[in-house]
């Protein structure tokens, strides 16, 4: 139990350094590696709780994906951050109190409030018992039978998303000349050669 | 000491401050106000497999799975637009985009 509240303490204390690091580095290649490092953690905290699929698709989805997206943004475009970062000292003192103001009230809510010994509700899924069948393998049964067709319609977002991020960034140029396949194998001889009679002395 | 629900939704809550304070802090920078927006979603995150764990509902990790599809198609589309007004205008400062007067 107490290595427990160790690796507890350690993650949470590494989630909420790197959470403010992602808002506070002054370069933003530091801030994604931050974020990522939070995301590390945050899966950590999920196989903590026992939630392993959950932990491993939060590796795969977000350090592999999503961050991965975010450096190759920052990377490729070209913009002067120390510009963006004027009003940083300006919105420091409002921003840190509605900051404080919220902390304290979601913390006070939430340390003051108990769940009951016997819930209200019957559980919508009960997890069954770890040790005769896998997180993985309970989350796919629900999944696949319960919310199949919002599992469906999550596949959907994800192809909206797709098609949504190809058109916006896709891009047709004016004036650049391209190779068109379909005119080099429609040309014909007599298209493009032509006989013709030029008289001696003279020019075509 | 044991660690309970309250400690996680504690963390969580930490969390999501902290990503609100990011977006008042950049309120330039889209990138780092996106970020501030997966850091929101993942401690929204951490409050749902808290929840379903500890109320031994499997119903939490579902929806969170959710999030998490939502938030990356999320992510992906606001930074094409972010391409896109890029390679327009020349820059990332929210402030100019004001084009669609509303």
């Amino acid at each position: 139990m107490i290595v427990e509240s160790l690796v507890f303490y350690t993650f949470s204390a590494i989630l909420l350094v790197s959470g403010a690091m992602v808002i506070s580095a002054r370069n933003p290649v530091h801030a994604v590696l931050a974020l990522v490092a939070s995301f590390f953690v945050a899966a950590g905290l999920f196989v903590l709780l026992g939630a392993e699929f959950l932990a491993m698709t939060l590796v795969i989805v977000y350090v592999g994906a999503v961050a991965v997206l975010f450096l190759f943004v920052v990377m490729m475009l070209d913009i002067s951050f120390a510009e963006l970062r004027q009003g940083f000292l300006r919105y420091l003192p409002v921003g840190g109190l509605i900051g404080l103001v919220l902390a304290a009230e979601l913390i006070l809510v939430e340390l003051h409030w108990t769940v009951g010994s016997q819930p209200l509700v019957k559980a919508a899924a009960p997890i069954p018992p770890t040790d005769q069948v896998s997180n993985s393998h309970a989350l796919g049964h629900i999944l696949y039978t319960q919310y199949f067709y919002l599992f469906q319609a999550s596949g959907l977002i994800l192809l909206i998303a797709m098609i949504g991020a190809i058109v916006l960034s896709l891009r047709s140029r004016a004036h650049v000349r391209r190779q068109s396949i379909a005119d080099q194998v429609g040309r014909r001889t007599e298209d493009a050669v032509a006989v013709r009679q030029v008289p001696t002395g003279g020019g075509v | 000491m044991e660690i309970g629900l309250g400690h996680y939704l504690t963390v969580a809550a930490i969390l999501f401050t902290i990503g609100v304070f990011g977006i008042f802090l950049n309120r330039k920078n889209v990138i780092t106000i996106l970020m501030s927006i997966e850091l929101m979603l993942l401690s929204v995150n951490i409050n749902f497999v808290a929840f379903s764990v500890y109320l031994h509902d499997l119903v939490g990790q579902v929806f969170a799975m959710f999030i998490l599809t939502v938030a990356a198609a999320e992510s992906a589309i606001g930074l094409a637009i972010l391409v896109v007004y890029f390679r327009n205008r020349g820059t990332i400062a929210v402030e100019d985009i004001n084009m669609m007067k509303g």
